[in-house]
């Protein structure tokens, strides 16, 4: 059993179970991947394996440390490789190794790991879900956040206070994501409900931690 | 323009059983109800005003008028509730949404058929 494995967001739609009960899902496309990299708990201090994506990629935008990377463990062109902690009862991977979609069958719990979309500067409506103030009947109170603390004391804002600031593009987790099915033949996985990030982004799927 | 294994998909999983219909059509959707652990057919038929999104999410809004009441159901068309759909009669229409029939009744509400 393989730890998890890498893929792209395809996209959503939903789909109907057999009692009739419609489920959103989001397609992603999973692999294949190949084992880059074995890290050892005599050489590395821990046990891990580095997947990387197959895919197409121009050898010249690799750079050269990477393809030298690569060239070990006889994958081709991979541009995302990411790591997953072994945990007992996982497969001895060995670099070279091929990962697929068959690792994962249908009510599986997973756990979506990509960047989400960017939101730029976001006020604290948006990024905090402050509730804001009426638009109408007078009021000059809109999407302000309001107080952010006292007066002379303490004389200054406690640290985390929410703000507005940069909203989205940073890494976001998804836990437990039941696996709807398996489609070994496009390498398609399809999960329960939404995961991080545009169409054709970047994603981690790992087996559920919890 | 949507990625060719999400059409695939979508077509793996619609429906293909139903009939061709347009806005303007008289439909009859015959609806699976469950009661207890017993399931029968209750049908629902009135006039095609909207179709509604494409893909597996669409769905079809259908009017009719019950004791001078107007009432409309909207179904889902690739969910496993609706048994099967007949079409009654066909409607020439010229748009796609006929959401002006709500403010029409009797006489002025009728329909050209298709030919």
């Amino acid at each position: 059993m393989s730890p998890g494995i890498l893929g792209k967001k395809i996209g959503m739609t939903q789909m109907f179970r057999a009692d009739g009960q419609a489920v959103p899902v989001t397609l992603l496309k999973a692999g294949p991947c190949m084992v880059v990299q074995r890290k050892t708990p005599t050489a590395d201090g821990y046990d891990a394996v580095q997947l990387g994506l197959v895919e197409f990629i121009k050898p010249q935008r690799i750079n050269k440390p990477t393809t030298g990377h690569l060239k070990k463990a006889g994958a081709e062109g991979s541009r995302f490789m990411r790591e997953f902690p072994l945990r007992p009862g996982d497969d001895d991977l060995k670099p070279g190794d091929k990962v697929l979609v068959d690792q994962f069958k249908p009510k599986d719990i997973v756990d979506v790991i990509g960047i989400s979309k960017g939101k730029g500067f976001a006020g604290v409506v948006k990024r905090h879900h402050f509730r804001g103030g009426e638009g109408t009947h007078g009021s000059m109170f809109h999407r302000a956040p309001g107080s952010i603390g006292a007066s002379s004391f303490p004389s200054r804002v406690v640290p985390g206070m929410r703000m507005g600031g940069h909203m989205g593009n940073e890494r976001v987790t998804v836990r437990n994501l039941e696996i709807i099915e398996v489609d070994t033949e496009d390498n398609v996985l399809v999960v329960k409900g939404a995961v991080p990030g545009p169409n054709g982004g970047y994603v981690v799927v790992r087996r559920a931690k919890r | 323009m949507q990625n060719a294994l999400l059409t695939k998909f979508t077509l793996k999983n619609k429906r293909t059983d139903l009939p061709t219909f347009r806005p303007g059509d008289t439909l009859r959707v015959h609806v699976k109800i469950k009661e207890g652990d017993k399931e029968r057919l209750q049908a629902f038929e009135g006039t095609l005003i909207a179709r509604n999104n494409t893909g597996l999410g669409e769905s079809i809004t259908v009017r009719k008028v019950s004791f001078g009441q107007g009432v409309e159901r909207i179904f889902p068309v690739h969910a496993k509730v609706i048994d099967h759909i007949d079409v009654v009669r066909t409607g020439r229409v010229r748009r796609a949404k006929l959401y002006y029939l709500r403010a029409l009744k009797g006489k002025a509400a009728r329909l050209r058929e298709r030919e």
